[in-house]
């Protein structure tokens, strides 16, 4: 049963400790909710309003319609859009979060934090026309922050990002309707727009979700990683380790899980600490140990090189080991779960967020004004709760893997060109020849109706032997990270001789990991990068480039998939969204956007011809740029190739 | 006699149905209260994988149920009526659940005391909703399901479907001509 869970080892022994201990898991509440009913998974009930839940008969004998009159079209895109704002909503209140701790920090108001990343700071300060000369970094940093906090409640005018995307990305937004304005408007519109009785035109409902998760992607997100390499430092290529053998039997073992990285940079420096140090060895251990699962971990790994226990799916095995002193949890993607799973060790689950309380929980509310004093505090509580550590249940396994992280668009330029003449030269040129065929984001979740990473792995090593370059954030890159796909190593063993003659010649690994599901801003800022330099494409509709999330299950998801496509790349995802009780709202998805944005979804099962699904869009663009073929042979050769050698035999 | 027919390929893994067989077998007279005084379902919504399959008492014609029943708990009143479960008169041993080849008899604790007595768990399965019948009403749960993957007819009537089905598939199949 462990191995039809996931594909990672440590993950099925610990699975196997839980049921011989009868501790159900979430694989085992999934198995007592199925079967999961089918109006929800096709999109055609509708909870907007108390004349309902209306349901959809998607045979078409029942009912069509809903007491308001609402079409399966008009109930699936408003249940689309309701679910995608969540996602927006999420992203860029923390994006929100990391600007306020800046302001904070350049009033001098919090103690825990100042400017780290000088250089960054004044780049983003000459973008948005704030003077620089002559001035201090807390004083430009004031100015930033209310600049960027402005960006939230705008009422008038659009985004200042939306000027960073190429000309064709800002015509075909303003063609539609869909430039996105503040970002906190964009979530009160859509809400008001999916209000019983607003907008009941599919097409206009889709193009507001495509408003909403541009303010979120050229917005929040993008702000939230901008402003969190000013705060928390610009992230360098480092190495370090993930699984749950990052876990240490000596030292007491402090988890930080979920996404904002405000408080947990903080707990990383308090840990560190001699008086904190001091009391650990007072308790028997030898140190302590930090390491993160989910966003937080990535935060955290890619600016301090903090190792990873796990993703999603192992946030539950994570104490199953019996070794956790203490889970430090804020928001997003935290199970309920964790405060009922505390009970059967010594394990102590501490919520911060003031928007994330968890009924059993350690509640230590964070504010930023205090927050070296809170990281303390929890760090305390850890180190006294190691003596309460069962030693007999211990069970920590032994697999932890290498890898490289801390890749940003900036930093990129460095590795790629040198430090002296930094450039984004040789990736455009690899492209052109051919040694490299393109490049593919493949980010998102775990949802336990797939085998645990089972997608992520086999859809990453499908491009990698095809020579396409891999850009990964989230638990996606997690999954790699642990699978060894993120160390250098992995080029010779899994990539294709251009794509491994690139990493030899550059000193990268075929997968490259950009950071934590903010970061997908990233990728937009690289791609922004690839069209300036030039020679693949003057918009990113025509770069050889696609996007994944193969095991997805967050709203978030949807909101990245969506910003994604709407700037003009291709993506695919699975499980597929909630649209298929339609079928005008699922063509529109997967057909006509690419009339509006050059780039459509799609939805695959199965990760290997989902893969395939990008391959053959990146040799499309490629051909369409009058791009050579792959410059050696490849696994999966070019459809075009295909078809040319088939004429000819 | 008429039984529940179940078209798996539609459907939606819902739930109606449980809901409505528990309301129509509960004496109380809202959901709220139903589910307050342990309203059970005699509708099993199982997953076969993906699928899900609705299930529920077959009334068989040689049913084993009433066989193994040692108080005549389990009883039918003639040929082709439905087999019934006397709360009154089970004393909860079991024999019924485990001779079930379809797993459709449960011992659950019942509403009803048994003569004064404690509340005690006795067998309960469907009675193809028996007082809805009697009211001219198909069963509740066939009436619930909002796609029509239900439905309640005489077993020789849905052969007939199969059979008419069948012959019209054959027919494509060998490139004949359809209905005129």
């Amino acid at each position: 049963m462990a191995k039809a869970r996931s594909v990672d080892s440590a993950a099925q022994a610990m699975i196997a400790c839980a049921c011989d201990a009868h501790i159900p898991l979430s694989w085992d509440r999934l198995a007592e909710q199925e079967p999961q009913c089918q109006f929800g998974a096709l999109g055609i009930c509708c909870r907007h309003c108390a004349m309902g839940p209306c349901r959809i008969d998607p045979f078409g004998e029942g009912a069509q319609k809903g007491v308001c009159g609402a079409t399966a079209d008009t109930i699936v895109a408003r249940g689309l859009l309701r679910a995608l704002l969540s996602g927006v909503a999420a992203h860029s209140d923390h994006g929100r979060e990391i600007v306020h701790a800046l302001a904070l920090a350049a009033e001098g108001k919090s103690e825990a934090y100042r400017i780290k990343g000088p250089a960054k700071l004044r780049r983003l300060a000459q973008e948005y026309g704030i003077a620089c000369e002559g001035r201090s970094d807390n004083d430009i940093a004031r100015d930033l922050a209310h600049k960027l906090l402005e960006e939230f409640g705008k009422q008038e005018g659009t985004l200042l990002n939306v000027a960073r995307a190429p000309e064709q990305q800002r015509k075909n937004w303003a063609a539609v309707g869909a430039t996105p304005r503040g970002v906190d408007r964009e979530v009160v519109t859509g809400m008001h727009m999916t209000h019983v009785g607003v907008d009941n035109d599919p097409e206009h409902i889709l193009m507001a979700a495509v408003r909403a998760a541009l303010a979120d992607g050229w917005g929040g997100s993008m702000i939230a990683t901008d402003v969190s390499d000013v705060l928390f430092g610009e992230p360098h290529w480092l190495r370090s380790r993930a699984n749950l053998g990052v876990l240490r039997e000596d030292q007491v073992n402090i988890i930080v899980h979920g996404h904002e990285p405000t408080l947990s940079d903080v707990v990383v420096a308090a840990a560190r600490d001699p008086e904190m140090l001091a009391l650990a060895r007072e308790k028997g251990a030898t140190g302590i140990n930090l390491a993160g699962i989910c966003c937080t971990a990535n935060e955290v790994l890619m600016r301090h090189g903090v190792p990873i226990a796990g993703n999603y799916l192992q946030q539950e095995l994570a104490m199953l080991t019996g070794a956790v002193e203490v889970m430090l949890v804020d928001v997003q993607c935290v199970w309920p779960s964790l405060a009922e799973l505390q009970k059967c060790f010594h394990t102590k689950v501490i919520s911060t967020s003031p928007k994330a309380k968890f009924p059993g929980a350690t509640h230590i509310e964070f504010h930023e004004e205090r927050a070296m004093e809170t990281a303390k505090e929890i760090i305390k509580i850890a180190i006294e709760n190691f003596p309460n550590r069962d030693k007999a249940r211990v069970k920590i396994p032994s697999e932890s893997s290498g890898l490289v992280a801390g890749f940003t668009t900036e930093n990129v330029f460095e590795m790629l060109g040198g430090r002296y003449r930094p450039s984004y030269r040789p990736l455009n040129d690899g492209i052109m020849t051919g040694r490299l065929r393109g490049v593919a984001g493949v980010v998102g979740c775990n949802n336990p109706k797939f085998t645990h990473d089972e997608a992520h792995l086999a859809m990453v090593k499908e491009l990698i032997a095809n020579d396409v370059l891999v850009v990964q954030t989230g638990c996606s890159a997690i999954a790699c990270g642990k699978a060894g796909l993120l160390a250098p190593e992995a080029a010779k063993r899994f990539a294709g001789k251009g794509l491994q003659e690139i990493c030899e010649a550059v000193g990268i690994p075929p997968v490259l990991h950009v950071g934590s599901c903010v970061d997908n801003s990233r990728i937009l800022t690289a791609c922004c990068e690839m069209v300036k330099e030039g020679g693949i494409g003057t918009s990113f509709d025509k770069l050889p480039v696609a996007g994944a999330a193969p095991e997805w299950m967050s709203e978030k998801a949807i909101s990245i998939g969506m910003y994604v496509v709407a700037s003009g790349i291709f993506t695919v995802v699975n499980p597929a969204l909630a649209v298929r009780g339609s079928r005008l709202v699922e063509e529109l998805l997967t057909k006509t956007f690419e009339k509006y944005f050059g780039a459509t979804w799609a939805f695959e099962e199965d990760p290997v011809e989902a893969a395939r699904l990008m391959i053959d869009h990146i040799d499309r663009k490629r051909a369409e740029l009058g791009l050579p073929p792959p410059m050696y042979e490849v696994p999966y050769a070019p459809k075009t190739a295909k078809a040319a050698k088939a004429a000819a035999d | 006699m008429k039984r529940i027919v179940a078209d798996v390929t539609k459907c939606m893994a819902c739930r109606a149905c449980e809901i409505a067989c528990a309301l129509a077998h509960s004496a109380a007279g809202g959901l709220l209260e139903a589910i307050a005084s342990g309203a059970r379902p005699r509708i099993f919504l199982e997953a076969a994988g993906r699928t899900a399959v609705p299930l529920q008492c077959r009334h068989c014609e040689d049913a084993p149920c009433v066989k193994v029943c040692p108080t005549g708990a389990l009883s039918r009143a003639g040929d082709s009526a439905p087999v019934l479960a006397d709360e009154a008169k089970c004393i909860g041993c079991a024999f019924c659940v485990q001779a079930c080849p379809f797993g459709v008899i449960r011992l659950v604790k019942v509403e009803t005391a048994h003569a004064g007595g404690p509340r005690r768990r006795a067998a309960i399965k469907c009675d193809l909703c028996v007082r809805r019948q009697a009211k001219g009403e198909p069963p509740a749960c066939v009436s619930a399901c909002p796609v029509g993957a239900l439905s309640f007819e005489e077993a020789d009537a849905v052969a007939a479907k199969s059979r008419a089905r069948t012959a019209a598939e054959a027919a494509a199949g060998a490139g004949l001509p359809g209905k005129r």
